[in-house]
């Protein structure tokens, strides 16, 4: 770590298919959106700047799932011209929202939605950056948190870990004094299955964890099940408290089919 | 050793109590109702305390519900512990700054406030003396947490309930309060109208506390019934932990199917540990800014349900939940024994109501000490 750093890193802000809502949150980081500024050099970011040059990049932070075959090529022309790549999100980490659809028949979507369906081409699935290309590093949630996006920027120009950790929703829970609201209040709760970085915004306002920052380091999903039917839900609602902002990461995946109503 | 001063406390007293402390200087911190539960944060007067209401506790569960005895420590013990406030979730440990040229180190600064607790109950005492025994007693003294703990003020109080996840008689860490680590011990007498406190002061500073109070003499049948109040809690428990051979029988099955058993069951969530008054784990964060200006280091409480917890050079040690659920158990009611000369549960059942899936300790240990390894005790 040095503050006279020879050459401040080249960064690009990368959009697939998302909502912008994580890009955002680099622009509403205001505390320390000026020193962001000053220590890199924003090479491209449409979203918010004029920058638009072309790689090679030092850091590519990419938002948003790969749902076309444009798409699909310019993540591997991405990573050939990235030395990092930072996945931030759910819909880059784990397909996004917009991976309900993969349980479904995309063609007769476009058929009932479009005027002329022969112009949209796209892909039956919605995936994460990580089922196409090698990816350095994952920042979770939906959308992702302004201080972990500050953090792991920090972290990667000082050349240390960041500290994103992979543990369970309840850790944050616990430690901020929430009270919790599937033992007190008989709220389901993703929070034990789900990993911490929120600071536990839902409990935090009495209402159950939706597990948008994905799964945590090993969760246990039938057990978690096995309770949510205790309290009194149905597979049907399992299945669903299952398929959210997640519902592509194989975990939440799984626990979702193993509920499903066929 | 000096005589227990005993008294008898009007119930109303409460109110008075409370003031006295605040007027000496003390942030009052004590029972309330937030969000459903009883914690303990900073009260202004009587009115914060959970008067009216008490808590339905099993295995996963908890709930709040209306008592109309009016009486004021008529619950049991909420998701919280002391520990919160001698030994905080998260610590900033100190601050480095880079700044023309030079390099400086801040803090960390320790909170020298004077703080009085109310309503600490019995196994919260032995909770306390445990960590002061890892903290301020072992080699490694922490001064952040000596100048939290230093100088409180404790009115504890003995429960004359108990919750089904109690099981402090089986340990002998209550219900009745001990003297020690405390300066006043009241026990709640409600029955109708006749509603007062015993109250015992332990050592001069409890002693002239109560002084101010116009407690009145108390009767041996006073005492007596008091005891009897207490006596009934302890009788009412129905969880327990034998510690006869209990540290040698769960060495003896370190494999044991009942692990594997729990295993399946473990969310690996970390609940346990932070509701757990004893446990101590913590981890330590170092941040830089991104000008590489400032640096700070922090401490968090930690779990060793985690993967990083035992994470050295190249991986976790215990990288299954089998291997972690039964660190913990281990440390709780064997290791903790080999460390420190007691277990390091004081049977408070916190980690069994706050397990989002109910996992019960003393029904784990048994079930893994009683039927041997003979692999018959999938549950
Ligand atoms: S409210 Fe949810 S996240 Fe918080 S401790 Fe309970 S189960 Fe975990
Ligand atoms: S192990 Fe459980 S019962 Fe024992 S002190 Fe800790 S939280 Fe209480
Ligand atoms: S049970 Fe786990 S978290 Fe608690 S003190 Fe022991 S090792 Fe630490
Ligand atoms: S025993 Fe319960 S509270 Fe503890 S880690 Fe397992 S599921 Fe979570």
């Amino acid at each position: 770590m040095s503050s006279e750093r020879k050459k401040k890193p080249s960064v690009a802000v990368v959009k697939f298919a998302s909502c912008d809502g994580c890009q955002l949150s680099l622009l509403d980081a205001e505390d320390e959106l000026l020193a962001v500024a000053g220590a890199i050099d924003i090479a491209y970011f449409p979203e918010a700047s004029r920058a638009m040059r072309g790689g090679p990049y030092d850091i590519a932070l990419v938002e948003g799932s790969i749902t076309t075959h444009e798409d699909a090529e310019r993540i591997h022309n991405l990573r050939r011209q990235s030395r990092t790549l930072v996945t931030i999100g759910a819909c880059a980490t784990s397909g996004g929202i917009q991976a309900l659809r993969n349980w479904k028949d995309v063609d007769e979507f476009v058929r009932v939605v479009y005027a002329t369906p022969q112009f949209v081409s796209t892909l039956k699935l919605s995936t994460p950056v990580a089922e196409h290309v090698p990816v350095d590093f994952e920042l979770r949630g939906c959308p992702i948190d302004k201080h972990q996006l500050v953090e792991l920027i920090a972290a990667t120009l000082a050349g240390r870990k960041p500290n994103i950790p992979t543990y369970s929703v309840c850790i944050e829970c616990k430690r901020n004094a929430n009270v919790c609201v599937a033992v007190a209040r008989g709220t389901p709760c993703l929070g034990p299955v789900t990993q911490a970085g929120c600071g536990a915004l839902c409990p935090a306002f009495d209402r159950g964890c939706y597990g948008c920052y994905g799964p945590m380091e090993s969760p246990n999903t039938g057990s978690l099940a096995a309770q949510l039917r205790v309290m009194g839900q149905s597979d049907a609602e399992i299945s669903r408290a299952f398929r959210g902002f997640n519902a592509w990461a194989w975990q939440f995946r799984k626990a979702s089919e193993e509920h499903e109503r066929t | 050793m000096p005589e227990r001063k005993r008294t008898r406390l009007a119930a109303e007293r409460v109110a008075d109590l409370i003031q006295t402390l605040a007027g000496r200087g003390y942030t009052v911190i004590g029972p309330t109702v937030r969000d459903g539960a009883v914690v303990y944060e900073e009260i202004a007067d009587a009115q914060d305390l959970p008067r009216g209401w008490t808590d339905r506790q099993e295995p996963g569960r908890y709930r709040l519900e209306p008592r109309a005895d009016g009486a004021w420590f008529g619950y049991n013990l909420g998701p919280q512990s002391w520990k919160r406030h001698l030994f905080p979730p998260q610590t900033k440990l100190f601050t480095a700054e880079r700044a023309d040229g030079l390099f400086r180190i801040l803090g960390p600064e320790a909170e020298r406030r004077p703080r009085a607790f109310i309503g600490v109950r019995a196994c919260e005492l032995a909770a306390i003396a445990a960590q002061d025994q890892v903290l301020l007693e072992g080699p490694f003294r922490d001064g952040l947490y000596a100048a939290r703990r230093e100088g409180v003020f404790i009115v504890a109080v003995s429960c004359t309930l108990a919750a089904p996840t109690c099981f402090c008689a089986s340990l002998g860490t209550g219900p009745q309060a001990p003297g020690e680590l405390c300066d006043i011990v009241l026990t709640e007498v409600v029955n109708g109208a006749d509603h007062w406190f015993l109250a015992e002061a332990e050592g001069a500073r409890g002693a002239e506390v109560l002084d101010r109070l116009a407690a009145e003499p108390c009767t041996e049948d006073d005492s007596r019934r008091a005891g009897a109040a207490v006596y009934a809690a302890a009788q009412s428990q129905t969880r327990r932990v034998d510690c006869d051979g209990l540290r040698e029988a769960l060495e003896d099955n370190f494999e044991h199917d009942r692990w594997d058993a729990v295993a399946r069951r473990c969310l690996a969530c970390g609940n346990c540990t932070m509701v757990c008054p004893t446990c101590f784990c913590t981890t330590m964060e170092d941040f830089s800014d991104v000008e590489g200006s400032r640096a700070e280091r922090w401490r968090r409480w930690d779990s060793c349900f985690t993967a990083t917890f035992s994470y050295i050079h190249g991986g976790s040690v215990r990288t299954s939940v089998k291997a972690r659920y039964r660190q913990w158990l281990m440390h709780k009611l064997a290791t903790w024994i080999d460390q420190f000369g007691t277990p390091g549960c004081v049977g408070c059942g916190r980690c069994i109501t706050w397990c989002p899936v109910g996992i019960d300790l003393t029904e784990e240990a048994r079930a893994i000490c009683r039927d041997g390894n003979d692999g018959n005790t999938v549950a």
